[in-house]
């Protein structure tokens, strides 16, 4: 690489730059008090397995964080060839406990600050509500749907690991590429101006992603070995499980996080058998089971930790 | 207007399709509280947007009436015990309170108890907080700190009753005479008098109160959006109140996409619209239905843009083309592989953990297609290769994305690898009638595997012991007996149920037996076996049989046949045939109306009384035969030659299935019949003459069953 820089203006620019609407939402939520925090080291299917949300938002301490994590969906790769599809793509994940009354306004707000005038775009809240199975999680909200493109999810947090969430918190979960190529006016992800550079110094998404979306949709279909992933997953649950046995010391626990991470690798290991096309339909049933009985274990063993709440 | 209560929930977004059922909640549980309270009103009416739930009701008194109620207690000098449990009841603290009346009995208590009638407001501020905490929402939720729960997070509450706030609060919210008008054009609070105000201040804060006013302002405005460009617009009552439901401010809008997206299917363009963004398509006008698609489409967006909707269209617009584009491409990618390939992959995708694969399935239909066939005037050929391939579009992409089109996209993709037109038509039409409102497949193939789909659904799941209970249905199995019993009567075809039950019963244990050894489970084979050895598969049967003839009875009620018809010929037993049985009733409802069938039903009861009478007095029955030496009158031999004819006469025209004409045998009666009881005593003092012509009664009763029970028919 040269020495030659994108010129950089002096407020970021979400309308041309991909970093730009991160930061831009990075800076509106660090105004609104929450901690910044970066992405969660591991493999992860969305935002919401980072334990800054599924465990945080349990127990009554309030709690405020925004972030961007990464998602791998192993079944989404499209080998580059989908303007639309990634099999891993970025999501920008907001967490406010407990919800404030103004959340929704503190939403809009922050459709704005990245240049989304609701004077001028039909901004709507269309009924979503919102389960994950392998999480024993669900709550109620909506897709938030801009000029019919849905850009967020917003959600009221009613369970977690099968446990009820008091206070309730608010999860705000942004598209960032989908949010992005409607900022930017772009129709295919790979097209998107990553870095706000103009000419030369314009680095498309695709630059950074596309050789990577190529590999990785190789290895999800293709070459990830199955037999190995059985093992790895046997051993994760097994882990896990473990951790959870250890760590319990009567009404506290000490070694949840530890076993968090193994529910985590667990579930993407799944979710990679899964895209090799090797678990059939009743077999799926019993790995979301599985995934979702460590989940529930460590939200439990959560709920006996200091910021879970436990005196 | 006076004795005006204006209350308004408002709160952050309504699902649309919960705004219908909870405007009728919120009516049903005010009128009940204000009616539990003595309060009457001359008008009540309710509204719901997407942000507010509100209901206006006139003519209410300032109060409650006084009562004035009058109890009446024990006797004087009853036993202490009754004194006490009436003081209590009434309201009392000394027996001194309450008066002493007589009747002819004696003296007693009477508690006088005075009800001062109550201030409106106050029942008012009593009321709607329960309401709203008990609120049947079909799924409700918390929110922040909070134990209120309600469907979204509730903001506000305005109550008024003449004016005047009705104070109350519900977890910190207080109520008030405030409201905000529409999200983001008029988003500040404002304060309101009465109804008219609020609904004036509204407007002009550019919110439309009355759904029904928002359903116009989209219909129309869609439509003449469609007619500026010559075109029309594909009419779609679920939209125009799903848009109704998503908007205060509703906001047609015309936009377009590549017009070389028409090469798509027209259900799938209008799928993809319709799902994703709620946009109605538009044709060209002349053709009914979806006909040609035009390239536009409608959008309803909930805003008066300050461009116009210059940005919100060109959004939208370029959403439909990705999304159009994702859907060209599935139509095209699943157009590669050949259906037969498709239903193979069927081996993979399980039915039911017990009934198998999708395709052990398919199997199972398309051995029973192919016998249905000639029953229904189809090609046994045409109508197995339909069963073959109608549910392999469950593996494409498109149906993945639509599976609202399962059906319609086999058709196409049966159409495009060049099967028999009536193979690709079967295929798109086998899973009709969807709903009440849908019609039945028509065409011979289509029919026969329409019939044999829903045939093995129910065999099936009754074989499993799967059945429909009280509001629990969740494979839709009176939904698919109903699709029979519809697909068979409107397309008048005779049919024995009862055969057609076996066969697929016996299909069904194959697959059983087939599941025990893919899974090496030698045990479950006998439990499948000895679930369905035997006279248990008899037993299934009947019992599904009898499920047939209670929804056919819901079917024809719902037609307005009379029920004690239907019971009438149900009760006859073995009947199967449901063509058969609906014909019987309308012959029967038919001969009843002349006067020769209502004397002969007149006639016939009044034998059934006698004889019911004269059984229970002997303890037996007087099924013999009539000892004719022992007629005295000529009445008797006349009735008992005429029943001799009637009844051969009877049979014969039912056994032709010509229930007019056996009704027309049966008419014959009426004339002997009145003239036996006219002139015959029945209960003779000899013994013998006393039983001979019970036996006679008992014969007319066994006559009038080759046609129908009339014991069973009212009147």
């Amino acid at each position: 690489m040269t020495a030659s820089h994108p010129a950089k203006t002096s407020a970021p620019s979400p309308k041309t730059s991909f970093q730009d609407l991160i930061l831009t939402l990075e800076t509106y939520w660090a105004g609104k008090g929450c901690v910044i925090l970066q992405p969660y080291d591991m493999e992860m299917g969305a935002g919401t397995f980072h334990p800054a949300t599924t465990l945080r938002s349990l127990g009554p301490k309030p709690w405020k964080a925004a972030y961007v994590q990464p998602c791998r969906r192993p079944k989404d790769g499209r080998y580059g060839e989908n303007p639309n599809r990634l099999q891993h793509y970025y999501q920008f994940q907001v967490i406010l406990k407990p919800s404030p009354a103004d959340l929704q306004d503190l939403y809009l707000k922050s459709l704005e600050a990245i240049g989304i005038d609701p004077l001028n775009h039909d901004i709507r809240f269309v009924e979503d509500d919102w389960e994950s199975p392998t999480l024993g999680a669900w709550g109620l909200g909506w897709e938030v749907w801009c000029d019919g493109m849905e850009v967020s999810q917003f959600t009221y947090f009613q369970q977690v690991g099968g446990f009820d969430c008091e206070p309730v918190s608010g999860e705000l979960t942004y598209g960032l590429e989908r949010l992005a190529m409607y900022v930017q006016g772009v129709d295919n992800v790979y097209d998107l101006n990553f870095n706000g550079g103009e000419g030369d110094a314009k680095v498309a998404y695709g630059d950074v992603f596309l050789q990577a979306e190529q590999e990785y949709s190789r290895h999800n279909f293709e070459y990830a070995d199955v037999a190995r992933l059985f093992e790895h997953f046997k051993d994760a649950e097994a882990e896990c499980q473990s951790l959870l046995q250890k760590g319990a010391h009567g009404e506290h626990h000490e070694l949840v996080l530890p076993a968090y991470d193994q529910c985590i690798k667990a579930s993407h290991i799944f979710n990679l058998l899964d895209a090799r096309g090797v678990i059939s339909v009743t077999e799926r049933q019993g790995y979301i089971l599985k995934v979702r009985d460590l989940a529930k274990a460590c939200c439990a063993a959560w709920l006996k930790t200091e910021a879970g709440g436990a005196s | 207007m006076s004795g005006e209560l204006l209350l308004e929930l408002f709160s952050e977004e309504i699902p649309a399709r919960m705004q219908a059922k909870a405007e009728g909640d919120l009516a049903r549980l005010v009128g009940d509280a204000l009616a539990a309270a003595g309060l009457e009103f001359t008008e009540m009416r309710t509204f719901a947007t997407p942000r507010r739930l509100t209901l206006v009701i006139e003519g209410l008194p300032q109060a409650s009436p006084d009562v004035s109620e009058e109890r009446k207690g024990p006797r004087v000098g009853a036993p202490d015990k009754a004194v006490e449990g009436f003081l209590k009841s009434a309201g009392l603290s000394s027996i001194d309170q309450a008066e002493i009346q007589s009747d002819k009995k004696g003296e007693f208590y009477v508690a006088r108890i005075e009800r001062q009638g109550r201030a409106t407001s106050d029942v008012i501020a009593e009321a709607i907080p329960q309401i709203v905490r008990d609120f049947p929402w079909p799924k409700s939720m918390r929110w922040g700190s909070g134990k209120l729960r309600w469907v979204r997070p509730l903001h506000s509450i305005l109550c008024l009753f003449d004016g005047k706030v009705v104070t109350f609060e519900i977890d910190g919210i207080e109520s008030g005479d405030e409201t905000r008008g529409h999200r983001f054009m008029a988003p500040e609070p404002f304060k309101v008098k009465d109804f008219a105000d609020y609904e004036k201040r509204l407007r002009k804060a550019k919110v439309i109160l009355d759904s029904g006013e928002r359903r116009d302002i989209i219909l129309n405005g869609a439509t003449k959006l469609a007619e500026s460009q010559g075109l029309a617009l594909v009419d779609d009552a679920g939209l125009v109140a799903e848009n109704a439901g998503l908007t205060e401010w509703p906001v047609p809008l015309l936009g377009q996409f590549d017009a070389s997206f028409l090469e798509v299917p027209p259900e799938v363009l209008t799928s993809t619209m319709k799902a994703h963004q709620k946009c109605f398509s538009v044709r060209t006008p002349g053709k009914e239905g979806l006909g040609e698609l035009a390239n536009r489409f409608v959008l309803v967006a909930n805003l008066e843009a300050k461009d116009g909707g210059k940005a919100i269209t060109a959004g939208n617009e370029r959403v439909i083309a990705a999304r159009l584009s994702d859907a060209k491409f599935f139509f095209d990618q699943d157009r590669q592989v050949p259906l037969e390939d498709r239903t193979r992959e069927l081996q993979k995708v399980v039915f039911h953990e017990k009934l198998g694969t999708q395709y052990d399935r398919i199997q199972r239909i398309r051995v029973l297609a192919r016998e249905i066939a000639p029953m229904v005037d189809a090609e046994a050929d045409e109508a197995e290769r339909a069963a073959m391939l109608c549910k392999s579009d469950l593996t494409s992409e498109m149906v993945g994305e639509f599976p609202e089109l399962q059906g319609v996209m086999g058709r196409y993709y049966a159409l495009d690898q060049e099967e028999h037109p009536n193979v690709a038509d079967a295929i798109g039409a086998h899973y009709k009638p969807v709903g009440a409102g849908d019609d039945v497949p028509t065409e011979p193939t289509a029919i026969a595997v329409a019939l044999a789909d829903k045939l093995d659904m129910l065999v099936g799941f009754w074989a499993i012991d799967e059945k429909p209970s009280g509001s629990k249905d969740p494979f839709a199995l009176r939904r698919a007996a109903l699709g029979v019993i519809r697909i068979v009567l409107e397309n008048g075809i005779k049919l024995s149920l009862m055969k057609a039950l076996e066969f697929q019963a016996g299909q069904t244990v194959e697959t059983f037996k087939e599941i025990a050894r893919r899974r090496k489970e030698t045990n479950a084979v006998g439990e499948a076996l000895s679930n369905w050895g035997g006279q248990k598969v008899r037993k299934n049967n009947l019992d599904l049989l009898d499920f047939f003839a209670d929804r056919l009875k819901v079917y024809l009620r719902d037609q307005g046949a009379r029920h004690d018809l239907i019971d009438a010929v149900f009760s006859l037993g073995g009947q199967d045939d449901l063509l058969m049985i609906v014909r019987r009733v309308e012959a029967l409802g038919k001969f009843l109306q002349t006067e020769d069938g209502a004397n002969l039903l007149a006639g016939t009861k009044r034998a059934s009384n006698i004889l019911r009478i004269e059984e229970k007095k002997d303890g037996k029955t007087f099924d013999g035969v009539p000892d004719p030496t022992l007629f005295e009158k000529e009445e008797e031999n006349v009735l008992e030659a005429k029943l001799t004819e009637v009844e051969q006469a009877a049979r014969a025209a039912i056994e032709n299935e010509d229930f007019e004409a056996a009704m027309t045998a049966l008419a014959q009666l009426r004339a002997p019949v009145d003239a036996f009881f006219d002139n015959v005593t029945v209960n003779a003092d000899d013994r013998k003459l006393r039983e001979n012509r019970l036996k006679l009664l008992n014969r007319i009763r066994a006559a009038t069953l080759t046609v129908a029970d009339f014991s069973r028919i009212e009147g």
